[in-house]
């Protein structure tokens, strides 16, 4: 069986940086920080007071607000996300077809502010105060759940979890549910809101965010020595993947095939990677073997970069194992300029591996002052470069050593 | 201060999301108002906070129109 290609037919995305694909591309090519000081809740006693929050969102422009209070904000924004990529891909659902478009979004943590929220009431006020809507409006498959409904999509109905590693993992799997035969189109993606209480808490008690509270703008520095750990960002990104024939027979625009997929595990400990990056370097590999791509061919990695110790060194040393100590490919991290939106990473870092692609140009990573010892690539620093771009790969890592890599390539006949 | 017919009339609006008109009287919330039961469960709750009065299991399932739930207020409110 020849494998079916799936190609890339739409886009959407909310993030700290827009609330749509283009204003966001713009700021990142302009290298601009989402992040900045937690107004929401009373941070007095958090060691970390910032993060890349989603600004000027107002749920009511998209969906009523009857419907909106039924989603926790991580569902409102993957319905979004997701209802951009549908218009962007001028795909028309009619009873013929939507037994054949699935959908595949998730998050890494899930509804965390429904479950503190009814918590509380639970506490306060006993069973009897808890909403009906707590456990339907916080469960992470919820999101193509609610997407299926708004879009009549009656085809396979999944969301992948895997920590921060679950937008590239779902966009990987959707694929190849397409590739399968089981669906010609799929929406992919991941969607997140973990600027909760609880999640900063946990994250700060874990020792994984920054702590630059003086400087929110400057504190997820990848690669640089005085990185201290991740920015959380909030948000969602969704594809559309379509059959190529499909696609190329109702006269979509093509933004970029998605010609491989890889996943590995570390099998090494909860949080952290081993120190030679050996998971990581087995994703990038089998991604690159499902392409059947030689990895000189690789222009651009968008990496997991996500400013902490550990992992920034171990990625650093996975990339020189596969593509050589002294390799020119253009790496940078967007998520010196995104935060990490965990679960919705992979997902928006896919669109903007994509946009490099479309635009021939690699987005820069911000905060990149004094490269750490190893850290001696090309990271494409501070400014967005204009390149040649046919493959771009994309990575992702997250807790409980889950790894992905997926590349996207510039069509060709 | 507001008459209890007012006040549950917009809690109605507030929880199904309708406008002040369709919120007629002999309205269902099920058959005219779009509600579905996961909805009646939260306006049920919404009226008992507002009310503060507690509406057993099988009363709660008896509210199914505006008049019923005015009704039911009236009968049992505090105040």
């Amino acid at each position: 069986m020849t494998k079916r290609r799936v190609v890339v037919t739409g886009l959407g995305m909310v993030t700290p940086n827009g609330l749509n694909v283009e204003t966001t591309w713009q700021s990142i090519l302009a290298g601009q920080s989402g992040a900045g000081p937690i107004e929401h809740f009373d941070t007095e006693l958090f060691a970390t007071k910032f993060a890349a929050l989603v600004k000027g969102f107002e749920v009511t422009n998209y969906m009523s607000a009857k419907d909106a209070r039924k989603m926790d904000t991580f569902i409102q924004y993957g319905v979004v996300a997701a209802q951009e990529a549908m218009s962007d891909s001028g795909l028309e659902v009619t009873d013929r077809n939507r037994s054949r478009i699935g959908v595949m979004i998730s998050s890494g943590i899930g509804g965390l502010e429904g479950i503190e929220e009814n918590h509380l009431k639970l506490q306060q006020g006993g069973p009897r105060r808890v909403s009906p809507f707590f456990v339907p409006s916080s469960i992470i498959n919820m999101i193509s759940g609610q997407v299926s409904m708004r879009h009549g999509l009656t085809g396979p109905n999944m969301a992948v979890v895997t920590a921060c590693t679950s937008g590239v993992h779902n966009l990987g799997q959707a694929a190849r549910v397409i590739a399968y035969g089981d669906a010609d189109v799929m929406l992919a993606g991941g969607a997140e809101k973990a600027s909760t209480p609880l999640a900063m808490a946990g994250f700060n008690a874990a020792r994984a965010l920054s702590t630059h509270n003086d400087n929110p703008a400057g504190a997820s520095r990848p690669w640089d020595k005085g990185r201290d750990g991740f920015v959380l960002g909030d948000g969602a990104g969704v594809v559309v993947l379509e059959e190529y024939q499909h696609a190329k027979k109702r006269g979509a625009t093509i933004y970029a095939e998605l010609t491989g997929f890889g996943m590995s595990a570390d099998a090494f400990h909860l949080t952290a990677p081993p120190e030679n990056g050996e998971g990581a370097s087995a994703a990038m590999q089998n991604a690159l073997r499902d392409a059947q791509l030689d990895y000189a061919a690789v222009d651009y990695i968008n990496a997991h970069g996500t400013s902490t110790p550990v992992g920034d060194i171990a990625e650093v040393r996975a990339i020189k194992s596969v593509f050589g100590n002294a390799t020119q490919v253009a790496i940078s991290s967007t998520k010196s300029m995104t935060g990490h939106l965990l679960g919705a990473a992979g997902a928006i870092e896919s669109i903007f591996s994509i946009l490099a692609i479309r635009d021939q140009i690699a987005p820069p990573t911000l905060n990149l002052n004094e490269p750490d010892n190893e850290c001696d690539l090309d990271f494409v620093p501070h400014k967005a470069r204009p390149m040649m771009i046919a493959h771009a790969l994309c990575n992702s890592f997250g807790f409980g050593g889950t790894n992905g890599s997926v590349l996207f390539s510039k069509l060709t006949e | 201060m507001s008459t209890i017919e007012e006040r549950v009339k917009k809690i109605i609006i507030e929880q199904l999301g309708v406008k002040e008109e369709e919120v007629k009287l002999e309205a269902s919330f099920e058959n005219d108002l779009g509600a579905d039961s996961l909805d009646t469960v939260e306006l049920v709750m919404a009226l008992e906070e507002e009310f503060e009065t507690e509406i057993p299991d099988e009363e709660a399932e008896k509210i199914r129109t505006v008049q019923a739930a005015i009704d039911y207020v009236t009968n049992h409110s505090a105040d």
